[in-house]
C-alpha cells in the first residue's frame, strides 16, 4: 500500500527541550490516522512540522510526495489544515469565508462558486449562507471548517483536535464527514483526546514524552496491552510519562 | 494575485465590518485637533539668539553681553544682514534674532530713541512667545539702566524694539499642534491597529490557518497593512483641512514633499506595528505595548507638548529615539516655514534609517516566530 506520509528519525527541540524526539512512521494513503498524545507529549509540534508550519531541528520526511525541510510550500498546496482553536472568521459570512479559502487556494472564481453550493447542500447550511459565522452554534462552525480545509480537495487533512468542546452526537456527525472524506481517498490525520474517537481511525499511534510508544490498529493495541478499551490503553501508555505538561 | 486579493478582500471587510472602530478612527484625529487647541505653554532654557548689527558699537556690544550673560539666551553669531536669518532659523541653528539698527549707538545717545527688532521663529510658537518675552525683558532693563546714566543730561532714553515673528506672526498654537497631531494619528492608526489586528489573528487561531496555506506570509502583511494605509490617507487629508480652514494654519510647502514624508513616517509607524505584533500574543498586550509603550513616550518626548530644548540631557538624548519626533519637524518645517527638501535631508535620513531597521527586524521576527 502507498504512503502519503513517511517520516524518518524526526527531532524538534526548543532550546534544552526535546519536544519531539527521533519519531519514525508512516500513513497509508486513505487511512484515518489517530495521532495521540497526553498534553505536551509533542504531538501538536509534530504536527506542525508535517504542516510546513516549524522546521524540525533533525531528521525528514515525505508528505504528500513533498519533502517536509525542502518544499514546505509544496506540501501548503496539498494538504488542508483545521486547527485546534475554531479558526473561521467570525465577522465575515458563511459565504465569504468559503470564498476567501477558495481564494487563497487559488481556486477559480467559478470553482468556488461551484465549490460553496457543493459544500453549503452537504451540510444542509443554505439556510444560513449570509448568516455571519459568529452566529452558527459551535457543531455547525465545525463541520464548516473541516469543509473549508477540504476545499483545494487536499491528497490529506490534518485535523487537530477538532471536536473539542461539543456534545457526543455532534462529535458522531462530524466523524461521518471524516469517514465521507476517507472513501474519497483522502487520507485524514486526527489528534484527538477523546478515546472513543481514537477507536475510530484505521491506525492510532500515541505519544509518550515526545516518542511514539505505541503504534497499530485499535484492535491491536487493546490485544497488546490487554485493555478493554482505547482508553485503558492510552491510561496505560501515558502512565508511563516523566515529562509533565 | 488572486490569493493575495481574496485577502485584501477579507481585510476590508473586517475594518468596515467594525463601524465603531471605524468611526472612533475617523473622528480621532477631528478631537485631537480640538483638544491640542488649548495646549501648554512652556518654557525654554538656552535660546539660540543671532545678532544683526554693528558689534563696534559700544551700546550695541554692552546689550549683546547683557544677553549672553542670561541664562536663558545664548548668542550664536553675528549675521550681516537680516536676509540670512530665515535660513538659520530653517536649519534650526538659531531661534531669534535681534537687530539693531545702524548708527545704534549714536542715535540714542544723540536722539533718545533707537529701533531694535526682534524676530522670533514663529514655526514654534509656545517657545517663540517666551524666547522673545526674555529678550525684551532684558532689552527693557537695559533702557532703564542708559536712561539712569544719562539722567544727568537728558530725560531720559527709548529703545522701540519692534517684534515680529517670521512664519507665525498671529502667533498662532495651531502651528505648533497641528504637525503633533498629525505624527501622533498617524502613528495610532498604523501602529495599534495593526499590531491589534495582527494579534487578533493570532489570538482566534485563524493565523495558523493562513500560514498552513499556500499564501507566503509577506503577502499576509502586506495585505493586512493596506486597509491601514487606506485610513490614514484618509486622515491625512482630514488633518490638512482642518488646520487650513479650521485653525488657519497654512501649508507653505510642497504637499508632495509633505505626503512624501508622511509616507516615510506611515512605514515607520507600520514597522513599529509589526514588531509589536510579534511580540505580543494578545490583543490586550497588544495595545498595552502600543499606548504605553509608544503613544505616551510619543506624547511626552516628541516636542507636542514640551520642548524637547528643554528637557534634562538624558530626556533628550531619549527624545532622539523618538520617530514621531523627527517628522513632527519635518512637517513644521514644511507647513510653516515652507522649506524644501534641502533643509529637511537631515530628519528624512535619521527617519529613514529607522524605518529601514524596524522594518527588517519586524519581517525578520514574524518569520520566525510564526
Amino acid at each position: 500500500m502507498e504512503n502519503v506520509i513517511e517520516i524518518h528519525g524526526l527531532t524538534k527541540k526548543f532550546g534544552n527541550f526535546t519536544a519531539v524526539d527521533n519519531i519514525s512512521f508512516s500513513v497509508r494513503k486513505g487511512e484515518i490516522f489517530g495521532f495521540l498524545g497526553a498534553n505536551g507529549a509533542g504531538k501538536t509540534t509534530a504536527m506542525r512540522i508535517l504542516c510546513g508550519l516549524s522546521v524540525p531541528t533533525s531528521g525528514g520526511g515525505t508528505v504528500a510526495g513533498y519533502d517536509i525541510v525542502r518544499q514546505p510550500e509544496k506540501i501548503k498546496r496539498h494538504i488542508g489544515y483545521m486547527s485546534q482553536k475554531f479558526s473561521l472568521y467570525s465577522d465575515l459570512k458563511v459565504w465569504e469565508n468559503i470564498r476567501l479559502f477558495g481564494g487563497i487556494y487559488g481556486l477559480s472564481g467559478k470553482e468556488i462558486a461551484a465549490k460553496t453550493s457543493e459544500i453549503l447542500a452537504a451540510l444542509g447550511m443554505e439556510d444560513v449562507r449570509n448568516s455571519f459565522v459568529s452566529s452558527l452554534p459551535l457543531g455547525w462552525k465545525q463541520k464548516l471548517s473541516f469543509s473549508i480545509a477540504m476545499i483545494h480537495e487536499p491528497d490529506i487533512v490534518f485535523l487537530d483536535e477538532p471536536t473539542g468542546g461539543v456534545d457526543p452526537e455532534t462529535r458522531r456527525r462530524f466523524w461521518e464527514l471524516i469517514y465521507d472524506a476517507a472513501s474519497r481517498g483522502v487520507t485524514v490525520f486526527v489528534t484527538t483526546h477523546y478515546m472513543d474517537e481514537a477507536e475510530y481511525c484505521d491506525r492510532v499511534s500515541v505519544m509518550v514524552d515526545g516518542r511514539i510508544a505505541a503504534f497499530d490498529s485499535p484492535a491491536g493495541l487493546k490485544r497488546t496491552y490487554g485493555a478493554a478499551d482505547m482508553d485503558g490503553v492510552f491510561r496505560i501508555l501515558a502512565g508511563r510519562a516523566v515529562r509533565k505538561e | 494575485m488572486k490569493e493575495f486579493l481574496a485577502f485584501v478582500r477579507k481585510e476590508f471587510n473586517h475594518i468596515l465590518r467594525d463601524r465603531r472602530t471605524m468611526l472612533i478612527v475617523l473622528i480621532l484625529p477631528v478631537v485631537q485637533m480640538i483638544l491640542f487647541g488649548y495646549a501648554v505653554r512652556t518654557e525654554i532654557e538656552h535660546a539660540r539668539v543671532d545678532v544683526v548689527g554693528d558689534m563696534s558699537d559700544p551700546e550695541v556690544r554692552r546689550i549683546v553681553d547683557r544677553m549672553d550673560n542670561n541664562r536663558y539666551l545664548d548668542i550664536q553669531e553675528v549675521l550681516p544682514s537680516t536676509g540670512l536669518i530665515s535660513s538659520r532659523f530653517k536649519r534650526n541653528e538659531a531661534d531669534v534674532a535681534v537687530c539693531f539698527e545702524r548708527d545704534f549707538g549714536t542715535r540714542l545717545r544723540k536722539t533718545g530713541t533707537g529701533h531694535v527688532k526682534v524676530i522670533g521663529d514663529g514655526s514654534d510658537p509656545n517657545s517663540a512667545q517666551m524666547i522673545v518675552n526674555y529678550v525684551m525683558g532684558v532689552l527693557r532693563s537695559e533702557q532703564a539702566e542708559i536712561s539712569a546714566e544719562l539722567s544727568g543730561q537728558e530725560s531720559s532714553v527709548a529703545f522701540t524694539p519692534s517684534v515680529q515673528l517670521m512664519y507665525n506672526p498671529a502667533m498662532k498654537s495651531a502651528y505648533n499642534f497641528v504637525p503633533g497631531v498629525m505624527g501622533l494619528i498617524l502613528m495610532i492608526i498604523c501602529s495599534m491597529m495593526t499590531s491589534v489586528s495582527i494579534v487578533r489573528e493570532k489570538e482566534t487561531g485563524t493565523m495558523e490557518l493562513l500560514l498552513a496555506s499556500p499564501v507566503k506570509p509577506l503577502w499576509i502583511l502586506v495585505s493586512k497593512v493596506l486597509p491601514y494605509l487606506l485610513v490614514s490617507t484618509v486622515n491625512f487629508i482630514t488633518i490638512l483641512l482642518l488646520s487650513r480652514y479650521m485653525m488657519g494654519v497654512p501649508l507653505r510647502g510642497s504637499i508632495l514633499l509633505l505626503s512624501a514624508v508622511a509616507v516615510l513616517f506611515v512605514f515607520t509607524s507600520l514597522s513599529l506595528g509589526l514588531l509589536i505584533s510579534v511580540v505580543a500574543s494578545t490583543q490586550k498586550t497588544a495595545l498595552l505595548l502600543s499606548g504605553m509603550g509608544l503613544m505616551m513616550p510619543t506624547v511626552l518626548l516628541s516636542g507636542i507638548i514640551f520642548p524637547c530644548e528643554n528637557m534634562p540631557a538624558v530626556l533628550q538624548w531619549l527624545s532622539h529615539l523618538i520617530p514621531a519626533k523627527w517628522f513632527i519637524i519635518m512637517v513644521k518645517k514644511i507647513m510653516i516655514q515652507g522649506a524644501g527638501f534641502p533643509y529637511i535631508i537631515k530628519e528624512f535620513c535619521i527617519l529613514a534609517g529607522m524605518t529601514a531597521f524596524l522594518l527588517t527586524v519586524g519581517v525578520r521576527k514574524f518569520r520566525i516566530r510564526l
